[in-house]
Parts: C-alpha cells; sequence; structure tokens
C-alpha cells in the first residue's frame, strides 16, 4: 500500500496542487486563468501524442478541441430547452472526448495516411476548412458569434450547479489530472512504444509487421479524443466556443506552447502550458508586439534549446542523482548567463516597443512609460540607452554563454571518470 | 460566355502570380526536404518593399530592387537560420519557418502598420488596353500576364538549359554525387533559397496592388500555394504550371457563376424546404466555398493519387 503511494507520489502531488491553488489565488481572475491552464494542459498533452511521441506535426489540432467544444454547447442548449434527456454537466467531457474521437477517426484516416511535410499540409488544409465552415454553416456555427450556453442546468447534485467559477475550476482540474493521468499510462504501453518506433523508423517497424498507418491512425484519434475532451472544458469554462476555438490561431499556439515546453518529455508540454498561458493573459495586455516576442523566442528555442524548457531542466536529473553538490559548479555561470539575458532582452524590448509606439497610429503622445521609466521616443537618448544596454546584453552574452559550455563539460568529463571508477 | 472568358482571363493571371509562388517553394522543397512556411511572408514582404520603393523612386526600379532585396534577406535566412537548424530534422526546419512566419507578419505590421497601405497600380500602365466582347481589359492586367510568363519560360530556360540549372537539376536528386563533384552544395541551397525568395518577392510586386498589400496576405495565400505543390507533385515544376492554373480558374469560376444547390433545385422545378443545417448546405454558393475549393482538391487528391499530379517520389 505504502508502496503504491510512494510510487505515484507525482500524481498525488499534482492532485493536491490543484486541489491547494485556489486557496493561494483565490481572485475570480485567478481561478479563471488556473482553469484556462489546466485545460491547455489536456490540450498540450494530446498535441504532444502526435507531435512528441509520434513525430507527426499538425497545423490544425484546434479543430478537433473547437469541434467538441461547438457539440458540448449545442448539448447543453438542447438539453436546457429540454429536447432531450439530462446528461451530468460533470461527464459533459467525456461526450466532447467520444465527439474528438469521432471526428479524428473519420478526418484521421485520410490524414495519416501521409507522415512527415504531407501529413502537417493535410491539418492545414483541414483547418482552413473548418474555419470556413465556421462562416457558411450559419445554423450550427454562427459564423464569427459563436454559440452562447448556460452551463447551469437540470438537478444539483451535491449543491453542484457550476454556477460560481471555483466549481468550474474543480470540475477542469479533475479532469485534468485524470487525461494526465491516462495519457502518461498511454506512453507506457506497448501503443505507445510502437508509437514512438513509427516515429523514429518507420521503415523497420514496418518490416517488424506493423502497420505504421494503422499505428498512426490510432495515435491521431487518441490525441483527438483527449483534445475533445479540453474542447468540452473550454467550452463549460466559457460558456461560448467561436471560429477561434477551431482555428489556425490556437492550433499555432498549442503548437509553440508544447514544442517551448518541450517535446520530448512527458512534462514538457505541462510546463509549456501552463506557461504559455499564464505569458498570454498576463503578458498580452501590456504590449500588442507580444506575437512578436513569442514568434522570437520559438525561433530562439529551436535554434538553441531544441529539447525546450523540460529538456533544459532534465538534462542535470543524472548529475544530481549522482552527485548533488557538482550542481554548485554551475550556480555562478548560470546566474552570469541569466543576467545578461535579462540585459539584453531588457534592452531589445524595451527598443522594440518604443518601436511599436511610434509606428502605431492609435498612440497619443511621444511618452512611453518603459519599465517605470518615461521614455520620449522623439529624443535619441532613450534610444541611444536601450540601444547600448542591448548591446551590453548581447556582448556579455557571448562572454557567458561559453562559460556555461565549459563548466558543464567539466561536468559531465567528471561524472564519466566516477562513472569508470 | 464573355464572362466566361473574363473569370478565365482573371483566373489565370491569379493562377501565374500562384505559379512564381509555387514554383520557387517547389524547387527549395525538393532540393533541400524543407517545406518553406515562411513563403508566403516573402511574398508579402515583397509587395511591402515594392510599395515603399514605389513611393521613393516609382514602380519600375522596384521591379528590379524588391526581389533583390528578399533575395537577399532569403539567403541570409538560409545561411544563418535553416542552416543551423538541418541537424535537429526536418520538424525542427518546418517548424522555424512556422515561427519565422510568425516573426516577418508581426514585423511588418510594426514597420508598415496593421491597416492596408496604399500600393496601387502604376499610373503609366492604369488604362483599359482593349475591349473585348464587352469586357474591358486593363493593361496592367495584361503586363502582369506577359511578364510571369516571360519569367515562366525564362526559368524553364535557367533550369533546363544553363550550367546552373544543370547544377540544380543534379542537387535535386542526387546531393552527395554533386557534392562529390565538387560543387559547393550548401551554397547551392542558399542560392536556390534566395533565389526561390526572389520569385515570391516579383510575384508580391505584381500582385500586392492588385489582391491588397496588407499584413493577412500571408496568411491567406499561404496554405494555397502548399496545396498547389502537393496537387502538382512536389518537386516537379510542371505540376506546379497546371495545378495554379487549375486553382486560378477554378476559384475565379466559382465566383464570378455564384451558383448553389439551390439554383439545381429550382433549376428542376422543385422548391427546397428544408430547415437548419439543411437550409444553410442548400444555400452555400459556389463564391463562399471558393476558398476551401483548394482544400476540396487536395484531400481529394491525397485520397485518389497521394504523390500529386507529376510528382515521381513520395515525400
Amino acid at each position: 500500500m505504502i508502496q503504491l503511494l510512494i510510487k505515484n507520489s507525482i500524481w498525488i502531488l499534482a492532485g493536491f496542487i490543484i486541489l491547494l491553488l485556489p486557496l493561494v489565488f483565490s481572485s475570480g481572475f485567478a481561478i479563471s486563468l488556473m482553469g484556462l491552464m489546466a485545460i491547455m494542459v489536456i490540450f498540450a498533452l494530446a498535441y504532444n501524442m502526435l507531435l512528441g511521441q509520434g513525430g507527426m506535426l499538425s497545423f490544425g489540432h484546434a479543430v478537433y478541441f473547437g469541434l467538441a467544444g461547438y457539440f458540448t454547447i449545442h448539448f447543453i442548449n438542447r438539453m436546457s430547452e429540454g429536447a432531450i434527456g439530462y446528461f451530468p454537466v460533470s461527464l459533459l467531457p467525456l461526450f466532447g472526448a467520444v465527439v474528438g474521437l469521432f471526428f479524428g477517426v473519420l478526418i484521421g484516416f485520410v490524414s495519416t495516411r501521409r507522415a512527415g511535410t504531407i501529413f502537417a499540409l493535410i491539418s492545414l488544409g483541414f483547418v482552413e476548412m473548418m474555419t470556413a465552415m465556421t462562416f457558411i454553416l450559419i445554423t450550427f456555427f454562427n459564423g464569427e458569434e459563436g454559440i452562447q450556453a448556460d452551463r447551469w442546468v437540470g438537478p444539483e447534485p451535491l449543491g453542484i450547479t457550476y454556477g460560481p467559477g471555483i466549481q468550474v475550476y474543480y470540475l477542469i482540474g479533475t479532469w485534468c489530472l485524470i487525461s494526465m493521468i491516462a495519457m502518461y499510462a498511454l506512453t507506457k504501453t506497448p501503443f505507445g512504444r510502437m508509437s514512438n518506433a513509427v516515429r523514429d523508423n518507420p521503415e523497420r517497424a514496418q518490416f517488424v509487421g506493423y502497420n505504421t498507418q494503422r499505428v498512426r491512425w490510432m495515435a491521431f484519434s487518441l490525441s483527438s479524443f483527449f483534445a475533445g475532451l479540453a474542447g468540452a472544458l473550454y467550452a463549460l469554462h466559457f460558456e461560448h466556443v467561436g471560429f477561434e476555438a477551431a482555428g489556425l490561431e490556437l492550433s499555432g499556439e498549442i503548437l509553440l506552447a508544447t514544442y517551448m515546453g518541450g517535446i520530448g518529455h512527458f512534462l514538457g508540454p505541462i510546463v509549456g502550458a501552463i506557461l504559455f498561458t499564464f505569458l498570454k493573459g498576463v503578458l498580452s495586455d501590456f504590449s500588442s508586439a507580444w506575437y512578436l516576442y513569442l514568434g522570437a523566442v520559438f525561433l530562439l528555442t529551436i535554434l538553441y534549446a531544441p529539447t525546450g524548457i523540460a529538456g533544459l531542466i532534465l538534462r542535470h536529473e543524472p548529475v544530481w542523482k549522482t552527485d548533488f553538490h557538482l550542481l554548485g559548479k554551475m550556480v555562478f555561470p548560470y546566474l552570469s548567463a541569466l543576467i545578461s539575458i535579462l540585459l539584453a532582452a531588457g534592452g531589445v524590448i524595451a527598443l522594440i516597443e518604443m518601436i511599436n509606439h511610434v509606428a502605431d497610429e492609435y498612440s497619443e503622445g511621444s511618452i512611453i512609460n518603459i519599465y517605470g521609466i518615461a521614455a520620449d521616443t522623439t529624443s535619441f537618448i532613450p534610444w541611444l540607452a536601450f540601444g547600448i544596454l542591448a548591446l551590453i546584453g548581447i556582448g556579455l552574452c557571448r562572454l557567458t554563454f561559453p562559460i556555461v559550455t565549459r563548466n558543464w563539460d567539466d561536468i559531465m568529463d567528471t561524472l564519466k571518470e566516477r562513472m569508470l571508477q | 460566355m464573355n464572362a466566361l472568358m473574363f473569370s478565365i482571363f482573371n483566373g489565370s493571371l491569379y493562377g501565374l502570380l500562384l505559379f512564381m509562388l509555387s514554383s520557387g517553394l517547389t524547387l527549395i522543397f525538393s532540393m533541400m526536404g524543407v517545406l518553406n512556411l515562411a513563403h508566403s511572408s516573402l511574398f508579402m514582404l515583397g509587395a511591402y518593399f515594392a510599395y515603399s520603393i514605389t513611393k521613393v523612386v516609382g514602380f519600375w526600379p522596384a521591379i528590379i530592387f524588391a526581389p533583390l532585396g528578399v533575395g537577399i534577406f532569403g539567403a541570409l535566412v538560409e545561411r544563418y537560420g535553416l542552416r543551423a537548424v538541418h541537424k535537429y530534422g526536418h520538424v525542427a526546419e518546418l517548424l522555424f519557418t512556422f515561427g519565422l512566419f510568425y516573426v516577418i507578419e508581426e514585423l511588418v505590421q510594426m514597420v508598415w502598420g496593421r491597416a492596408p497601405v496604399p500600393y496601387e497600380i502604376p499610373e503609366s500602365l492604369d488604362f483599359i488596353l482593349f475591349t473585348w466582347m464587352g469586357l474591358g481589359y486593363s493593361a496592367y492586367r495584361v503586363f502582369m500576364v506577359l511578364a510571369s510568363l516571360g519569367i515562366m519560360v525564362a526559368l524553364y530556360w535557367l533550369i533546363s538549359r544553363t550550367r546552373v540549372g544543370l547544377i540544380i537539376q543534379g542537387a535535386l536528386t542526387h546531393p552527395h554525387m554533386v557534392a562529390a563533384l565538387g560543387h559547393n552544395v550548401p551554397r547551392v541551397f542558399m542560392m536556390t533559397f534566395g533565389f526561390g525568395s526572389a520569385l515570391a518577392a516579383v510575384a508580391g510586386v505584381f500582385g500586392g496592388n492588385v489582391l491588397g498589400t496588407e499584413p493577412a496576405m500571408a496568411a491567406q495565400l499561404g496554405p494555397i500555394i502548399f496545396v498547389v505543390i502537393v496537387i502538382g507533385g512536389l518537386g516537379s515544376l510542371g505540376g506546379a504550371v497546371i495545378a495554379s492554373l487549375a486553382i486560378g480558374i477554378l476559384t475565379n469560376l466559382a465566383i464570378s457563376y455564384d451558383i448553389s444547390f439551390k439554383t439545381f433545385f429550382i433549376a428542376l422545378g422543385v422548391s427546397p424546404e428544408a430547415v437548419g443545417l439543411g437550409q444553410d448546405l442548400i444555400a452555400m454558393t459556389s463564391g463562399s466555398i471558393a476558398p476551401i475549393l483548394p482544400y476540396l482538391m487536395l484531400v481529394l487528391m491525397l485520397i485518389f493519387r497521394p504523390r500529386g499530379l507529376f510528382g515521381t517520389r513520395d515525400a
């Protein structure tokens, strides 16, 4: 029993975190944002079943997310009209998941016939068709306005009405935990392993006797199942689904979030989704150039940290498992590199914000507030100051990054020596 | 009849623009295995560069300098971006160009604003050249068709008749052999990438003032050129020609003959009585589904002939 608890300690911990977070961050905005984070975690993990585990790059996975959302909204509306019988709201995500599965099986049959670039292009085609459909089939999708619903329907078991946001948060949290465990378990099944094999060496998988196309189809369908689950939760969370929930933009965002989190490890998409949702919810209010930063960080991730955030953290795992003290060697290089990155980013961001301020026809006056400093864009002093800051930062980066690499190589060498002893 | 001729003319015009974009894309793809998702962003950059250059020195120099600028930009992207990502595999390369798409769109919005810019047809060509069967054909559009045809012929000549073209053809199918013969294959890649970017920019210069120069133009045209190269067959220039023209003419016909299922029902003497979703489906006009026609063709093509019209190999 105890052993079982220890073995599953990470999930119990995750459960406690989900349970206790609203006590720490109790404002309405925070609870809503955390609910959205949990939804995106499910979606990102589902997406990573394709990209990370199956090697299929999709540009249109929001189709299954959005369709499930639309169907869920209609389901609730029919229920409140009394047109169909009562179905517990708490179990509606399952309905959404089945919708996602249905469309995943249907569309996946066509799109998973090919892998790689062609698969990516087909997914792009389907998401474009989906967006067009939301504007053609007005009765069902209602174009730009989308469909609304009231999640407060039917009987109220134990007083759960899903009126207040906190109840919806716990509903989302519960489903998030269940889906995380289910998707993790899935990676350990023979199917999960086959999915990896088809990603890494399809020819060999075929030779061993597996139908690669069928493995891809199955991975795609299961991924759509969980995407649909997330979509239904999204519909319950906002009580509204519009074309943006099924479009190219959300598909791109989930791709960026997953990749920046790290596609090589199960933890990656979780970290990516949480961080992405937080930054989007908080930062996009501050800057209109949010997408530029997002794209730039994405490019930098691909160029310099292709394993993502999770990969960066987890590469330290072998070190702290053998000798924790070795990591002390990295403290100074990491700190100095961090400071140089912050300096460079601070300078570059300030410059971009100033350019944006000048270029934006709606901004008023020449004064812009950067980091609490009122900068006048017509005078050259702030341009010069922030330009110098950026240059110093970039220069320091070029100095400190080699130190990080050198010390890291030292540690790796020490590890190897100890292993050989 | 004259409406038919007119939409075929406009469709071929659009198709030729698509060809200029897709020819560069398909060359880059078959040579490097990289599908450049930011290819339509280069088209957009071409249009914006042309707009800025036109304001200073006029339209004719813009035809030269805008593609030149974008071509250099493309070559730099290949040299310092894609080449570094190459070691992480094709997915990383694809993702890199995807990220580039975002960045270019945002940069364009920062420099030229979010609203469309007034990139106009040059005055010297802004007149009706001739009237045929009651419809006037604009001089600029005729010029566009002639110029695009000229580029098409020049491209064919370059690929099939010159030494550079021979090396490119060789690098397309046997990159290792070409390298073994002493050619600098990475440089060939860089040049091809720059050349493809310049071709996209030419399309931007010609198309920007007809289709409208705005930050969303890349996202609108991007997916369609991918459809073109899949339908035409990856790596096949001939396939790209036919697929571009087919898609261009088909979408134009769908828009100009605004028919729906309702038209058929009425022609048959039946008055359809459907409500809800059925009503939407019946009222769905060919004009409204014109934007998704290419994708429908893509799906059908992938079901029945996955390698495309003239594709010789699977991707």
